[in-house]
């Protein structure tokens, strides 16, 4: 159960509190009480999933950057065996703000990898808050070559702010590393899936997301720039976020209607971090079809499939 | 008792009113050394300060002039324009940033694309428009820089881009941000035919275009002192709090650290491109003069 609770969740975790309450009084045992509290539960659940179903873009992003919800590895945890970490890009250093390895999902050998944050201060010195270095997505890179080499379809899971501004991330070049990536992406021969798990941020996210699918957890989120950032530039005031949250279009549901998110993937009400057994099982299922499918297409087919998927995306006016 | 008495009468080639009036940009004061020097002779020496070699900024049609053999340049889609796919609206509705844009430019969007020779050698070319929206990468930007490799794809020819962008382009969203990934599917495909991309990283170069084709040539050249990186200094500052290094991701600071093959000047770069392209196996069509 989480512990901290968003502004908006206040209501819903209040009333949940005075359940709990009564249900302590009623220990005793009264018949009227327990139709009462009965009463009461029914409402707490319609609320929450009232209020869940009709969440602003603002609300979605607090959401999606929750500190309890579910990352990479909790996700690898849940849906994966034998899942065996790979390190390093054998060039510089290892990037713990990507990790990846080989493992299972329901028998099927498979090449996953995804951002990963960390759950507190000494987590997210180590993962640098799921901000990648060059040295990241170059091991992605070694690992999507290695996948290709033995026929392993890939997995990606999205969840980052962005790419790490930085002196050394830009000495080692930021930039041609998330390029590289993308290239390597669009000509790989085995199947690939990428799903937004919480937030995708910018090029840093899209690095290690062009996949024959995207797919997007119900609250996730996935955008060019940080509101933040588009506020403080576009705004010239970094406080006007919340309105460059909904200008911005980054919703699931956003994504699906722009053409770009193929499915979008139920969540527990009230968000992953609330359920996330229920999430990864609703995760897993997805995961497995959307394989299935891929593995069906003969391969030069997928191959094109994907890049038609890209190249279609944009929207073009004549003079 | 003076040795000689001093003129009082004004300077002959002053004006009785005080100022001396002069056309307004027939003069360019230097950025790089302070020189003054007339206009005409800047522009005819490509922009690059005569006196200390610094390069300004430079107008694209003054760029596809200089590049382009007299006469081969044909312009593609010209009449590609962005529409408003979000409604976007900031502190200006996107549909009125594009209209001034246009007015201010004189063209429909930030990146002009054709096919012509340099120096004889027949290529697919691409120039961003800086001067239009600072040359971010929205819809339009992202499929006209796909054609450049499409249509080098087609006939055969290697492509250029010279490259000038602050990256994405917020109002179009997602959608900008996903014309990374298909410009850089199209430039795989470049790749897989075994055909030459060159890219030229003009001052600056940052954001989504330089993460993805303008850091994917066979050969990346710069022009000198071009800024050139994924983060700009600012957000970078920001982020870290501290002063960065002199020089900090400067066309001089990438070769030095090995993420450019080449700075060249721009009075060679014509030459240059049509030399290199030349010993990846491209013909330089020889006219008989």
């Amino acid at each position: 159960m989480s512990t901290r609770v968003l502004e908006f969740e206040r209501p819903i975790v209040e009333l949940e509190g005075k359940i709990r309450e009564l249900k302590l009084l009623l220990t005793g045992g009264d018949e009227g009480m327990a139709a009462e509290i009965e009463r009461l539960e029914k409402k707490a659940r319609e609320l929450r999933e009232e209020r869940y179903a009709s969440l602003s873009p603002w609300e979605q992003l607090q959401i999606a950057k929750h500190p309890d919800r579910p990352y990479t590895l909790d996700y690898v945890g849940e849906i994966t065996s034998d899942f065996c970490e790979l390190r390093g890009d054998r060039a510089f250093a290892d990037d713990p703000a990507i990790v990846g390895g080989l493992c299972r999902v329901r028998g099927r050998r498979l090449m996953v990898m995804g951002h990963q944050k960390g759950r507190n201060t000494k987590e997210n010195v180590l993962r640098n808050f799921g901000m990648a270095r060059p040295e990241g997505y170059r091991k992605s890179q070694r690992l999507m070559k290695m996948a290709e080499r033995f026929g392993l379809p890939i997995l990606c899971f999205i969840d980052t702010a962005g790419a790490y501004p930085g002196i050394g991330a830009e000495e080692r070049g930021q930039a041609e590393a998330i390029a590289a990536n993308l290239e390597l992406m669009a000509s790989l021969r085995v199947p690939t899936i990428s799903v937004v798990i919480g937030e995708g941020g910018s090029g840093g996210a899209l690095a290690i997301g062009l996949t024959d699918r995207i797919l997007m957890l119900e609250h996730s989120v996935y955008s060019v720039i940080s509101p933040r950032g588009c506020a403080s530039i576009l705004w010239k005031n970094a406080e006007a976020e919340q309105t460059a949250a909904e200008q911005l279009r980054m919703t699931a549901l956003d994504l699906q209607n722009l053409g770009i998110c193929d499915e979008i993937i139920p969540e527990t009400t009230g968000g992953a971090h609330r359920g996330l057994t229920t999430t990864a099982a609703a995760l897993e299922d997805a995961i497995v079809r959307h394989f299935d499918e891929l593995g069906r297409i003969d391969e030069p087919t997928r191959t094109r499939q994907r890049y038609e998927k890209f190249r279609r995306i944009g929207h073009i006016e004549k003079a | 008792m003076a040795w000689w008495r001093r003129k009082k009468e004004p300077l002959q080639n002053q004006s009785p009113e005080g100022k001396v009036s002069v056309p307004k940009g027939l003069w360019s004061k230097c950025e790089g050394c302070g020189e003054i020097t007339y206009t005409e002779e800047l522009v005819q020496n490509l922009r690059v300060c005569p006196v200390c070699g610094h390069h300004h900024v430079m107008p694209t049609d003054e760029r596809i002039a200089a590049t382009m053999d007299e006469g081969s340049w044909v312009e593609l889609h010209a009449d590609m324009r962005s529409g408003d796919p979000l409604g976007f609206k900031d502190q200006k509705p996107y549909g009125k940033r594009l209209a001034a844009a246009r007015e201010k430019a004189q063209r429909e969007d930030a990146f002009v694309c054709g096919t012509g020779r340099v120096e004889g050698v027949e290529v697919a070319a691409g120039f961003f428009a800086f001067e239009f929206m600072g040359g971010s990468m929205g819809s339009v930007v992202g499929e006209k820089v796909t054609r450049v490799f499409e249509v080098a794809l087609e006939r055969r020819i290697p492509a250029i881009v010279f490259n000038a962008s602050g990256g994405a382009r917020m109002q179009e969203g997602i959608l900008s941000l996903m014309q990374m990934a298909k410009t850089s599917a199209a430039r795989a495909r470049l790749r897989d035919a075994g055909l030459p991309y060159v890219s030229v990283l003009l001052h600056p170069t940052t954001g989504g275009v330089a993460a993805s084709f303008a850091f994917l040539g066979d050969i990346i050249v710069a022009e000198p002192l071009a800024l050139i990186g994924f983060a700009g200094p600012r957000v970078i500052k920001e982020t870290i709090g501290q002063e960065l290094p002199e020089g900090f991701q400067r066309a001089e600071f990438l070769l030095e650290h090995g993420m450019i093959d080449r700075i060249v000047s721009r009075l060679e770069m014509r030459e240059q491109l049509a030399t290199m392209l030349e010993l990846l196996g491209c013909e330089r069509e020889r006219e008989s003069a």
